[in-house]
């Protein structure tokens, strides 16, 4: 018979894809939510072993259907993908474990079978993409993460209607990228004939200087930056961030751009090799200004919202930009910020996102006017939101904090004019973080809270998983060994292996 | 080439919808034929299905919601019209050096393609090329594809049914569907008329042979062109093809919402099972070799019953689809004659 852990690989993805269609035949109110919460369960331990067992001993390589690659498809997990797995099926779970009392205020009963379905579906994509070694399977598993989101993001249509528009119009924009991607793939597959990863980028040194291959990583890059919410083509994701059930947008928030932020990683240092993706196509002169544009902007954006949520969902577009500059930095600091600053980010904001669920499930809106006094009426849920909030500024004792220094730190040892300016970039930006935060704070403590309503706190089930998130990311911020150990080895791995 | 290219400028600048979904339709076709010169039998095969077929059908279900007129002129506009161009003038660029069309020492010729040609007949011992890389050895990307359709489906059952449920709440009653009222005006569900004998005569003799034909495309897709993906299709279109001719009501009493949810997930755990099989018999997953002591006829049973997985979640999906724009119409209508009253 067979021994279980060496199909780990594969029953990552396969036990949320297959939970899936049973999930859709499950009727109630809670069976769906309790099959889908022990399958995110299952897949968080699987991901654990598999990370595990990366570090201790290498790489590992599965073989689809049996077949060798490059003829068969092959699932590859490497200490970075290990990472990824870890961060979304623990992300998805946690967010799982608020989702029972919260969702039943914003999707209709009756729908929660065909809800959770997607659910699954998404996490299946996410997964799917991390672990592959395939460009092409890539694709096909994002496209399962991304017609599942679309719906999910349109379940937040009893709450308010624009969650459709904001759903479509993540369709379209979305579907350009996917096809940008696949187009991208399409010119690589013309010019080496392979679709295997590593197969690809063992043959593309011969044929690097071609038209076809620069069109391609053009393409592919543009098509990724979509997915990732890359300024500017981050215009989708406010309205999907805003509108999109509280559960659903914790775990996108946490987890989706993440995706999206590994596979550029994934091709700028595997696929390309950081010397022609920075040297020939120039990367840095691109994503360089883009990242620094990004967190400028978005951040100020996000001063002027009178929506929470969508004040969240803009400063998500800043910090992408924190990561793209990490990335454009190409070295391997840089790239440890980047890394780093994916699993920090990812934990603080799905707690926010979370606390600000704990105020909608009590008030019934997240909109600034809403929410005066707050912060004495909810003291806990209040209390979390300004920890997470500490976190985004980078207060130290906050992942925020760590994931900067490594960012600061990059930016010096790039030195010169451009490394001191962007290092008083990055001072501006967490001032610009200080005021956003400050608004929300100014609103929940320093207004009286309307005479009518009493004191009433989120219940426990909200509470904890909250809570959860927000203390976890203080472990990450004071302990750090986990996740800066891991992104270091992560990097040099990427930066010497390619 | 040209006909494609006239359908595609026609279809920006027809203003009637339906007229642009009939040119859509021949645009498919004409795609079809691209890919039949072009020797992809398969391709052109799931085109004609899938890009002629289904979705035209799907689409004039659309228009019977939303009617077939553009509302607004629409303006002018630069952005996408730009983007167009440059994505036209990348991929211009990129062909320059790219390596002559067809030629036999391509790189896609020369590295993966050989063994999948030489060693395929031994190895999977299915004379379709296509259909061995495609069930077997890229079967897992075909996998994701079918839980791709059935997420589909599934985001249509969950948008559009919520719809419903919600209106009904507005309502604080739920609409009455007079369900022996066949032939009523705007109704999609009476879509099918009584007296018209010809489209009844027709309907009856054709849609026994689609369903064979479906089976043969199911079944044999190890020989010639086919598989589950276009069986799928054409099964789904028969349905699809009773529901406008007889009523939706009669299709809905030869298989309805719940037994269509069933099928959808059925497909998806079917195909799963073959590899979850094949792990529990000591192979990786859907590794078709173990599923028999000989194989070739391992390979053989497995990509028969992918295949049968692929049919089962594509035809249930598509009615899925189908049965929820109709049903959307109905509600409509149904509304709309309240109010009269």
């Amino acid at each position: 018979m067979l021994s279980l852990s060496s199909q780990y690989p594969i029953l990552v993805a396969i036990v949320p894809l297959m939970a899936a269609p049973i999930c859709a035949l499950l009727r109630g109110k809670t069976a769906p939510w309790a099959f889908t919460t022990i399958t995110s369960a299952c897949t968080f331990y699987i991901s654990i072993q598999l990370l595990f067992s990366v570090a201790s001993s290498g790489p590992i390589s599965y073989e689809l259907g049996g077949w060798a690659p490059p003829w068969g498809i092959e699932y590859v997990v490497d200490l970075l993908s290990g990472f990824m797995l870890v961060l979304i099926s623990g992300i998805s779970t946690g967010v799982l474990l608020y989702a029972r009392e919260s969702i039943t205020k914003e999707v209709a009963p009756q729908q929660l079978g065909l809800f959770f379905t997607a659910y699954l579906l998404a996490l299946t994509g996410m997964l799917g993409i991390s672990i592959t070694g395939d460009a092409f399977n890539v694709f096909v598993f994002l496209e399962i993460m991304s017609l599942s989101s679309y719906a999910l993001i349109a379940m937040g249509e009893r709450t308010d209607r624009r969650a459709l528009t904001a759903a479509f119009q993540y369709l379209i924009i979305g579907t350009v990228g996917a096809t940008f991607y696949l187009i991208g793939v399409g010119l690589i597959y013309l010019m080496t004939g392979t679709l295997n990863i590593a197969d690809i980028a063992a043959r593309l040194p011969e044929i690097e200087g071609t038209r076809p291959i620069l069109a391609a990583a053009g393409f592919i890059v543009i098509g990724i930056g979509i997915k990732l919410a890359l300024f500017p083509f981050h215009v989708w994701l406010p309205n999907s961030y805003t509108y999109a059930p509280n559960i659903v947008t914790a775990f996108f928030a946490g987890t989706a751009t993440k995706v999206g932020v590994y596979l550029l990683i994934r091709f700028i240092f595997t696929v390309f090799g950081e010397n022609y993706s920075f040297g020939e196509l120039g990367l840095t002169d691109i994503l360089l200004p883009l990242g620094v544009l990004a967190f400028l902007t978005m951040s100020s954006v996000a001063i002027y919202q009178t929506n929470i949520k969508r004040l969240l969902a803009y400063s998500s577009v800043a910090q992408m930009g924190y990561i793209i500059l990490g990335i454009s930095l190409a070295s391997e600091s840089g790239l440890t910020a980047a890394i780093l600053h994916i699993f920090n980010h990812a934990i603080v904001k799905t707690g926010l996102f979370l606390s600000l669920g704990c105020m909608f499930f009590v008030v019934g809106s997240t909109y600034l006017k809403d929410l005066e006094g707050i912060g004495k009426r909810m003291p806990i849920t209040t209390f979390g939101f300004v920890l997470g909030g500490f976190g985004l500024i980078g207060v130290p004792l906050t992942p925020g904090f760590i994931s900067k220094w490594y960012l600061v730190v990059a930016a010096l040892e790039k030195g010169s004019i451009i490394g001191y300016s962007l290092v008083a970039l990055l001072m501006i930006s967490s001032l610009l973080a200080v005021l956003y935060i400050w608004r929300v704070v100014e609103v929940a403590y320093f207004r009286d809270p309307p005479d009518s309503v009493v004191k009433r706190e989120a219940p426990m089930s909200l509470l904890v998983p909250t809570w959860i998130f927000i203390l976890g990311s203080f472990y990450f911020g004071i302990e750090t060994s986990f996740n800066v150990g891991i992104a270091k080895v992560a990097a040099a791995f990427l930066m010497g292996g390619a | 080439m040209l006909l494609l290219i006239a359908g595609t400028m026609a279809v920006l600048l027809v203003r009637n919808l339906f007229v642009a979904t009939m040119l859509l339709g021949i645009v498919s076709f004409t795609m079809a034929l691209i890919f039949i010169s072009l020797d992809a039998v398969d391709v052109a095969f799931t085109e004609a299905a899938v890009g002629a077929g289904i979705s035209t059908v799907l689409y004039i279900g659309t228009l019977a919601l939303v009617g077939s007129q553009e509302k607004d002129q629409p303006k002018f506009a630069a952005g996408p019209m730009v983007i167009c161009i440059a994505v036209g003038a990348v991929l211009y660029y990129a062909t320059y050096e790219m390596p002559p069309f067809g030629h036999a020492d391509n790189p896609v010729q020369t590295h993966v393609g050989p063994r999948y040609i030489q060693d395929s007949p031994t190895e999977i011992g299915v004379p379709n090329m296509v259909t061995s890389v495609l069930a077997s050895y890229r079967g897992y990307d075909t996998f994701g594809e079918v839980t791709v359709i059935f997420a589909a489906g599934i985001g249509v059952l969950l948008i559009l049914r919520q719809r419903r449920r919600r209106k009904n709440e507005d309502d604080e009653t739920d609409v009455p569907l007079d369900k022996g009222k066949t032939g009523r005006s705007g109704s999609l569900s009476g879509l099918g008329s009584e007296h018209d004998l010809i489209p009844h005569v027709i309907a009856k003799l054709l849609i026994p042979f689609i369903f064979v034909f479906a089976l043969y495309v199911q079944f044999h897709g190890d020989f010639g062109p086919g598989g589950g993906f276009q069986a799928g299709v054409i099964f789904a279109a028969g349905i699809i093809l009773y529901a406008l001719v007889f009523s939706l009501d009669l299709a809905r009493s030869v298989i309805n919402e719940k037994v269509i949810l069933f099928l959808i997930s059925a497909g998806v755990l079917l195909y799963g099972g073959v590899g979850v099989a094949s792990m529990l018999l000591g192979g990786n997953f859907l590794d078709y070799n173990v599923l028999s002591s000989d194989p070739v006829a391992g390979q053989h049973l497995g990509i028969l019953l992918v295949e049968l997985g692929v049919g089962i979640t594509v035809t249930a999906a598509m009615l899925a689809i189908f049965y929820a724009f109709v049903g959307r119409a109905d509600l409509i209508a149904a509304k709309a004659e309240q109010e009269k009253n």
